[in-house]
């Protein structure tokens, strides 16, 4: 296995609730709590969970937009806390992102050619005919004209706008690129498009991707890894594939079973979860999602679970913990 | 199964303010339903889904005009109606849910006035007795202690419970044909799932009709009897939904179905649509479709190609569809 070119380790972000006119903290939402993964070179992390479960939070971590509350992050071996000025700037160049609306993140009084040379400006002070040509170059990478530059992003359609802001996010040559919903704005038939082509320059310039998106198909399509998140913690992450066929965490198996089936044939096991997800100022004790869990016991309300192998991942479930100690004191 | 609705030739453009521009929104759409049904309406934005739901109920902003067809509902023809007789038949006759339940909710009213309503301007019950019903009806979807929720405001509710007491609304007054546009769009995966099992719930114990406009076709097939993609103000295609996902007879129903990824299926690329949806306002000549279409003949780029039977209830419009091929 390579080594990781990015890694979270107990991973905490969170952020103190205030109120009144003095600003009193009335408690702290725990947005991610605990959370640890890695990111190989070339390879994508998909993470999926509702709203609130925290994958955002995560995503403005690794971006380095927000800090986190403990924990660190690795970037190709090296610690983040301990970067200088000038590392940082280096790790804002090999980490880019691409957001959900591409309407919202392109200056609408800027011409495309200037939007995707800005990071070239700023960061390599490149003379304007030097920058002209990787402009270009990047519009060929993502499959846009080359008079896209002199135009402005209303003349665009979702999808093109879309490849605007991937060319943009590609300028400075990144090795990890978040990509926060890439599709979910876009018309139905331009989704693969967008798709397709987030994996085409994956096997062409060797990116890694942190995807984070609610649709699990195309998660599960786009991933080698999944990480489900629910209320701040990862509550199962393994291989794309495993996780997706034969989820093991309750929570896991009623989102999966919860996703629309693409065939009117198809039959789901339907996993019925009852309830909504609670309000992360104040977690449930225990695992956080037994209140909703149909096969909650009774230590789960009382004792939180470890993330531990089962079946070639790892899950945080209790179901799975009194096996596991019976499998490993055999293996010893 | 007897006829509810059964839509003819309807057209819906949208006019310029000085009359120069036209935007055929909806082009010689003709669909029915019968009673206890279910149609999906699927297709991307701009390809007229909305302004056909608006159509039916006839709650068009200004610069729309019904300019051909019949709306015909219980018999009646809807575009003849007078407004009074309208204002009688929505939300009593025909209910709608709409996707963002925080905008169809007033912030300013409880719960149970805005439950309570329709019963008292549709049935004319008196305060007390709709508020009754409308604790019943909160109970039917599923909301935990209505009588202490009834007296809550839509902010102290979550995303889902606002869009089970907007579906409370519109089946309050007992409707035969709810016509709901993404009703799910803003709710998360396993709150979309709890809602979809409601609504199908609720059809069933009421024998109601429904209208799901979608671009979803997870939806659709999860819940719809029948249904028909519209792409550019055109019904291209329409049948039940078994022969539309295992036989689709117009190249952009295949393409779409072929383009969205599958929990399971391994596949390492999408088959993707090249270029774009059109402009409304500005539709290519001939076949909408043409430009994106795989297997276009000189023939669509001159001719729009008129609805033709493919099978038994499915219809296309598409040159190489059906007996023509």
């Amino acid at each position: 296995m390579t080594a990781p070119i990015l890694e979270a380790r107990d991973l905490t972000k969170h952020f103190p609730v205030k109120r009144g006119l003095l600003g009193r903290g009335a408690g702290v939402v725990r947005a991610v709590d605990g959370v640890s993964f890695a990111i190989e070179p070339g390879r994508t992390l998909g993470v999926v969970g509702e709203s609130g479960c925290g994958k955002t939070t995560t995503a403005k971590l690794v971006l380095h937009l927000e800090a986190p509350t403990s924990g660190a992050i690795r970037f190709e071996g090296r610690d983040f806390q301990a970067f200088d000025a000038d590392a940082l700037r280096a790790y804002r160049r090999s980490v880019q992102a691409v957001f959900q609306d591409p309407y919202a993140s392109l200056n609408p009084r800027m011409r495309v050619g200037s939007i995707i040379a800005e990071p070239l400006v700023t960061n390599e002070s490149l003379p304007a005919g030097a920058a002209r040509t990787r402009v270009a170059r990047l519009l060929e990478v993502v499959g846009l004209p080359a008079r896209a530059a002199d135009l402005f992003p209303h003349e665009f359609s979702g999808g093109q706008r879309q490849r605007i802001a991937i060319a943009r996010a590609l300028a400075l040559e990144p090795k990890l690129v978040v990509l926060d919903e890439p599709v979910s704005a876009l018309d139905v038939s331009i989704r693969a498009q967008i798709l397709n082509l987030l994996r085409d320059l994956q096997s062409r310039l060797g990116l890694s991707y942190l995807f984070i998106a609610h649709d699990l198909a195309a998660v599960a399509h786009m991933s080698h890894t999944i990480a489900v998140m629910y209320l701040g913690k990862i509550v199962e992450i393994g291989p794309a594939e495993t996780v997706a066929a034969s989820p093991r965490h309750p929570y896991t198996q009623a989102l999966f079973s919860a996703a629309l089936p693409s065939h009117p044939d198809e039959k789901r096991d339907e996993v019925v979860v009852t309830g909504e997800v609670p309000s992360p100022l104040a977690p449930p004790s225990g695992c956080r999602f037994h209140p909703r869990c149909p096969h909650a016991m009774a230590r789960c309300s009382t004792e939180e679970p470890a993330l531990g192998p089962e079946a070639r991942r790892l899950v945080a479930c209790h179901l799975y913990t009194g096996v596991r100690v019976s499998v490993g004191a055999a293996a010893r | 199964m007897s006829l509810l609705l059964d839509v003819r030739g309807l057209s819906t453009h949208y006019v310029s303010a000085r009359g120069t521009r036209v935007t055929r929104a909806v082009d010689q759409v003709s669909f029915a339903l019968g009673e206890g049904e279910t149609l999906g309406i699927v297709g991307e934005s701009g390809s007229g889904k909305t302004t056909l739901a608006l159509s039916l109920l006839r709650l068009l902003p200004p610069a729309a005009r019904i300019v051909a067809g019949e709306v015909r509902f219980e018999g009646d023809d809807l575009l003849r109606k007078p407004a009074a007789q309208m204002r009688r038949i929505r939300g009593k006759r025909i209910a709608m849910i709409l996707q963002d339940p925080m905008a169809s909710l007033n912030p300013l009213f409880t719960i149970g006035d805005q439950v309570a309503e329709p019963i008292r301007v549709h049935e004319g019950a008196s305060r007390g007795s709709a508020w009754v019903r409308a604790r019943e009806l909160l109970r039917a979807v599923r909301i935990a202690a209505p009588e202490l929720r009834v007296r809550e405001y839509p902010h102290q509710m979550s995303g889902g419970m606002r869009q089970r007491i907007v579906g409370a609304i519109a089946i309050s007054c007992e409707p035969r044909l709810l016509i709901a546009d993404e009703p799910t769009t803003s709710l998360d995966v396993t709150i979309q799932a709890q809602y979809l099992n409601l609504l199908r719930d609720l059809q069933r114990a009421r024998h109601l009709a429904m209208i799901f406009i979608t671009h979803n076709l997870g939806i659709v097939a999860k819940m719809c009897d029948r249904v028909a993609v519209m792409y550019a103000g055109r019904m291209v295609e329409a049948g039940p939904i078994r022969k539309i996902f295992n036989a689709p007879a117009h190249p952009y129903t295949k393409a779409l179905l072929e383009s969205i990824p599958r929990l399971g299926d391994g596949r390492e690329r999408l088959i993707a649509i090249d270029g774009q949806p059109p402009d409304p306002a500005n539709p290519p000549a001939g076949c909408p479709f043409h430009p994106r279409c795989p297997r276009v003949l000189d023939r669509c780029r001159q001719e729009a190609p008129p609805e033709v039977a493919v099978g038994e209830g499915q219809t296309a419009r598409c040159w190489l569809a059906g007996d023509r091929r």
